[in-house]
């Protein structure tokens, strides 16, 4: 059960509110859009339930996102908190996306529009590529995970190995290799 | 109605083997939406992520766009319900029993040693996504180059200086309008 206090917030005040990162959101980041919104902004969370719901999120499967918006969503107001606070996030970004595939459908074969939307393309690539450096770093630094990085790499881009495969096959062993008392405890 | 059915199997998976956020599932979403199922090709699976990237809210809503590619109006709600939805209740179930396991010795390893698998499949995503995008044998040596050189010059930019990613998209595209035309 939800905390009674919060049974007072209105759904429609909880999708609001992420309906408003959902559209101001440009450019990723929605993690510090959250917590703008969540802890300083409503005071809906504190800083500690915050990142709490952050470190449930990023453990299990999903996008962190969305995932903090159901956990906030559902300490606010249950399962309809949870629903409401997800498709706040998620329905104004889709809603331009398909804006953006209908235009894209119907110019593809614009030369103009297709030279433009290459250099879109190229530069998401670009994106992507900087945000897993950054977010990497740690392990490019570190010999023995550089190496679980580029065999898991080289298996997925290159020998084709399915993501099931990976994920039952290498992260046991990597997760065994950091087995409880084989870290160094935390500087 | 078979289409629909396979939309709901694929991204139902890709949902629950989501780790580390979304751009690990890229290698696998572009092998079974381009390669098994021929929902959309290469070039059209890396500009709708691009597009993806340019849009507000969650950057994997672009799989909305793959499934209506692949089956309409239909074909987007499914993949949309079935890319959020599972990992979305495991998240909702699971935050009720977290307090069991959040002083678990085994979930700092989970962590450590899911990390490095992480990078690696968003490494895979980056070749996932620029073998098509950057690095196409159907394009001239001259396209190419461009677009390699505007990929790493993204990269460069964002090392350098915190700007918005998303001015960076329009600018990518700009410099493939002004570069690329009649290539």
């Amino acid at each position: 059960m939800p905390p009674a206090a919060s049974d007072q917030l209105g759904v429609a005040e909880i999708f609001r509110a992420f309906a408003k990162i959902g559209v101001t959101s440009f450019g990723g980041g929605l993690v510090a859009y959250l917590r703008d919104a969540l802890v300083t902004d409503k005071k809906w969370m504190s800083e500690e339930e915050f990142l709490a719901a952050l470190e449930i999120g990023q453990t299990l499967p999903g996008l962190n996102s969305v995932n903090v918006a159901i956990i906030a969503g559902r300490k606010l107001a249950g399962p309809w908190g949870a629903f409401a606070a997800a498709s706040g996030l998620i329905l104004p970004g889709v809603v331009l996306l398909l804006v953006l595939g209908l235009l894209y459908d119907r110019f593809r074969h614009d030369p103009d529009v297709a030279a433009a939307l290459a250099g879109v393309a190229a530069a998401a690539v670009g994106l992507l590529l900087q945000v897993t450096l950054k977010i990497g770093a740690k392990q490019f630094l570190n010999l023995r995970d550089l190496c679980f990085v580029l065999g898991t790499f080289y298996l997925v881009a290159f020998q084709h190995v399915s993501l099931p495969v990976v994920l039952f096959l290498v992260a046991p062993i990597a997760i065994i290799l950091c087995r409880p008392g084989k870290l160094k405890p935390k500087a | 109605m078979k289409d629909l059915i396979k939309i709901l199997n694929v991204f139902c998976l890709l949902s629950l083997l989501a780790v580390g956020g979304g751009s690990a599932v890229l290698p696998q979403m572009e092998h079974e939406t381009v390669s098994l199922q021929h929902w959309v090709t290469g070039e059209q699976f890396a500009t709708i992520y691009s597009l993806g990237q340019m849009a507000p809210g969650p950057n994997m809503s672009m799989v909305a766009l793959i499934g209506w590619q692949a089956a309409g109006g239909a074909g987007l709600i499914i993949a949309l319900v079935a890319f959020y939805l599972p990992s979305s209740f495991l998240t909702y179930g699971c935050s009720y029993v977290w307090d069991i396991f959040k002083d678990n010795p085994w979930r700092n390893s989970l962590q450590r040693g899911m990390a490095p698998i992480t990078i690696g499949l968003m490494l895979a995503g980056v070749h996932a996504v620029g073998k098509t995008a950057c690095i196409n044998p159907d394009r001239s040596l001259h396209f190419n180059t461009i677009t390699c050189v505007t990929a790493l010059a993204v990269t460069g930019i964002l090392f350098a200086k915190r700007i918005n990613p998303a001015l960076l998209m329009l600018g990518g595209g700009a410099a493939g309008w002004f570069l690329l035309r009649g290539h």
